[in-house]
This record gives structure tokens, sequence and C-alpha cells, in this order.
């Protein structure tokens, strides 16, 4: 065995390095450990176990919450792909529930109902990493002073719709680009209007990105979905309920992954978009009674 | 296929295998060394690259679109004809003679005689850093270890060029360079050059 008492576990490196195994990918929803093998079996390059997809979520109402760790154990030994899970924003202890599971990534989601409506987690405080939605860069850079290991963009989860993850993507990525414009002084001001702290401010004019990867999640139903987030600046996707609310899952998310990965290549995504069957549904904005974008803080 | 006589390094191409992973850190410390990469995702890109790099990230995902792709075949014969490779953890796995605990259907290149378990070290939580004895000029490498597979045997051919604790994490055989650990994730570019030297 390697590992030796010198050998230091749970740290940011370590954290960040798992995110960054994950770029090119797609992070696929399941609720059990048969749509985890269809997942792991279609090439994802991880699985987030929950208890309902987000559009039963929403067609359900109700409190959403952890998923029950008898399931998540269950997908645990079907699949050798990392398996995330969900924690209510702020529930500390449901993130303490599935560090002790071994959860390989711990999502703090506004899709859950919130458990706290002034904190989230204080992620430094677990060995595993965190994943936290953003829909600003703001509210990326507050997740990240918190411990966050990897951000990704909100979008509307359980919509099939695109539109929320368009906004929030631009949203983050232009204003990065923005700051890498600015002057020393004009820092302050960011950092002040985005309610985020100055040095990571800083840090981003610096390096030009975030200190840790952005991923797009939240309504991506189709290959062309995923290709487009992927050109708009995310390092990888999460498809939640477009895969199994869509008719045939498993060709779907095969074609979902080729798309990610071939993202700039446009016959490649018109090759793998034919014959899928009927994607989810979808809603529109305006039909929706809770935006699951607005938890979080 | 490009010609193989010996190009001076400006002229070089280093591909990185863009299907899935960590390709990005790689490009980064090539760009740094100062030497052209090119992200391979399709038979084309591979045609005009010197050298690959095989990146970490999910090796089984990376089987399925090596095969989507077209890639399988094509990587293999130019590993055939001694084209230099590197594959860093979930490229290691590729590039492994024998896989243990990976899936059934998942495809490797036997470049390297070496058995690997996949996952070895455990989960995301016991992913850690370390210091990794090697035998170069700076001394020893900070090794980041995520889900890391682990080197279980190595054939008669094989070179082992660092350990960590009892562990071969680092190993070398002809044109083939395999890591368990991700030099791309520890801001250090000397075994990225020890690659370029075979190149």
């Amino acid at each position: 065995m390697a590992k030796t008492e010198s050998n230091k576990t749970g740290s940011m490196v370590v954290k960040r390095g798992l995110a960054e195994m994950l770029k090119g990918g797609v992070i696929m929803d399941v609720v059990n450990a048969d749509q985890a093998k269809i997942a792991e079996d279609s090439g994802a390059c991880a699985v987030m176990a929950l208890e309902r997809v987000p559009a039963d979520i929403r067609r359900d109402g109700g409190v959403a919450r952890m998923s029950d760790p008898e399931m998540i154990e269950k997908i645990q030994a079907v699949v050798s792909i990392p398996v995330m899970a969900k924690a209510r924003i702020g529930h500390f202890v449901e993130a303490q529930v599935l560090e002790s599971l071994g959860v390989d990534f711990i999502d703090e989601s506004e899709v859950l109902t919130p458990a706290d409506e002034s904190h989230h987690i204080d992620k430094f405080a677990f060995q595993p990493p965190f994943v936290c939605g953003a829909t600003n860069l703001g509210e990326a850079l507050r997740r990240i002073s918190e411990g966050a290991a990897l951000i990704r963009s909100k979008g509307e989860a359980g919509t099939g719709n695109i539109v929320e993850a368009v906004r929030h993507l631009r949203s983050i990525i232009g204003d990065i680009r923005k700051i890498t414009q600015a002057d020393s002084a004009e820092l302050f001001e960011w950092a002040k209007r985005l309610q985020a702290p100055l040095p990571l401010v800083q840090e981003i004019a610096e390096t030009g990105w975030l200190q840790v990867p952005l991923f797009c999640a939240g309504g991506i139903a189709t290959p062309s979905d995923a290709a487009l987030a992927m050109q708009l600046g995310a390092e990888a996707v999460f498809v939640g309920s477009g895969i199994f609310k869509s008719d045939d899952p498993a060709p779907r998310a095969r074609s979902i992954v080729e798309a990610t990965t071939h993202f700039r290549d446009a016959a490649i995504i018109a090759k793998v978009s034919r014959n899928l069957g009927a994607p989810m549904t979808g809603i529109g904005m305006d039909n929706i009674e809770q935006r699951f974008a607005e938890r979080g803080w | 296929m490009v010609a193989r006589s010996k190009k001076s390094k400006s002229e070089l191409t280093i591909g990185v295998l863009a299907l899935q992973g960590a390709f990005s850190s790689h490009e980064a410390v090539l760009n740094k060394i100062g030497v052209s990469s090119r992200q391979v995702r399709t038979p084309q890109d591979l045609d005009v690259v010197d050298a690959l790099v095989m990146p970490g990230g999910e090796s089984t995902t990376m089987s399925q679109l090596l095969e989507s792709a077209d890639l399988f075949e094509p990587i293999n014969a130019r590993i055939k004809n001694r084209m230099p490779v590197f594959g860093t953890c979930a490229g290691m796995i590729l590039l492994a003679k024998t896989i243990i605990d990976g899936r059934d259907d998942q495809l490797s290149f036997n470049a390297i005689d070496i058995d690997v378990q996949r996952n070895a070290y455990g989960r995301q939580i016991d992913s850690f850093e370390a210091e990794i004895e090697i035998d170069a000029p700076g001394g020893s490498f900070h090794g980041v270890f995520i889900r890391a597979p682990r080197i279980v045997s190595l054939g008669s051919g094989v070179t082992p060029l660092a350990y960590c604790g009892d562990d071969v994490v680092l190993a070398q055989q002809d044109k083939v360079l395999v890591a368990s650990f991700h030099p791309e994730l520890a801001n250090d570019i000397r075994l990225h050059e020890l690659f370029l030297e075979g190149v």
C-alpha cells in the first residue's frame, strides 16, 4: 500500500483534482441502480444519485430531501464511476451522512428544498469535494469562498428548457471577461457589486478564469443543448431529467456524451441526434410556479 | 501519417487525447514548456501529431468514445509504429496490458506490460497528495492521486522510475511512459520534459 502517514487527503488540490477529471464529460441524474448502470453503459463520467429527478420534484411538490442511503449504496455497488449525491442547501447533517457513505462529490443543491435561508454549508469542514450552483459570478465566488471545488451554472432544473442555463453561463463568463479588462481600482468596485471576496476577484483578473472548473446544469435535453453549453464555455455538463424523462434513455444518453466530446463538430452532433425519439416535453419559463434557481444566497 | 524523421522541439506537435478528462491541464504544461499541442478527438487530428498524451478522467468513458470516434484502431496502429505515448491515471489504464476491476467491455491498447487495478486506493475520500521518490534533477515529485489506479505487477521489460511507499507509480517501456498520479496538476514540468526527450 502506497499510503503513508505523510499522505494528505481532503485537500483543495485533491478536491479540485476530481473536478478536473470530470471535464469534457456528462454527469447523469439517476434515481436507482438500474438507471445508474444505463448511465455508466452510455459513457457517463459520473452519476448523481437523487430521490426524484427534478421534473418529478416539480410535478409532485412537497419537500425534496437527500436520498435514502440504501439507494445510494446500491448505486455505489453497481457502478465503478464516481457517485455524487445531493444535500439540501445549508443542511450540513445531510452532508455528513453523505460523507459517511463515501460519496465522491456532494451537490449542495437548490433542486432540493433549502434547509437554511441564510447560510450555506461550510464546505471546508468535509473530506469529499462539493459542487454548488450559481446564477451569476458573485454567487459562484461566494460558494468558492465557502469551499466549493466545482461550480455549475444552475439553469432551471426539471424544465427541459436550456434558456436559463444559457442566461447563467453568459452572465458568469461575461463578467469574467469584463474583469480581465478592469484596472486594479475597478476590481474593488467589482468585488462590492458582486458581493464577493476581493482576493478572489483579483485572482480572476490575473488568471482569466474561475478558481475551480465551471460546468453547466439545468435544462439540457438534447445533444445540441449539451454542445451549446460547451461552446458557451462550460467545461462539462450535468443532465438531469433530460435523459430518464425522454422516450428512450440509453441512446439519448450516449448521444449527449458524444455531443459533449465533439461539441464543435456539427456533423457529429447531427449524426448522433438522428432518431432519438421524443425528448422530455419541457416547459416554458412563464408556466413554472417555483424557480429553483432563486434558492441560494 | 507523418513522416518520422527527427524533428526539433519547435517543430513538434504533441497530441492530447481530448475525449474526456483533464486534457486542458496537460496542454497548459506543454504550452509552458514551449511545445505546440493539439487536442485529438478524430483520426484526422491524430494524423498530424508526433506523440500523444492520454490524460486522467474516466477510463470507461474514454474507452467508449475511442470506439464511437473510430480512434481506437488508428491510435493502436500508431503505438505499434512506435509513436511515443504518455498516459496518466485513466490514460495509464488505457495503455496497460491487463485491467483489473474494469468493465468487461473496456478497451486497452496493451502497450505496456503492466497489470493495473482501477480505483485501487479507494473512493474520492481516499484520494491523496504525497511526495514521490524519483531519481531526477530537482529531487522528489509532488504526486496528486485522484481515485488512482495501482500498478500491481510489472513485466521484465518495464522500468520502474518512481515509487510512492512500496508502489511503482511511474514506469516506462520503450516509447510508453505511464504514471498513476497527475503530473499535470502538480505545477512541475519535469515529467512532461522527460516524455518529450523520447519524442
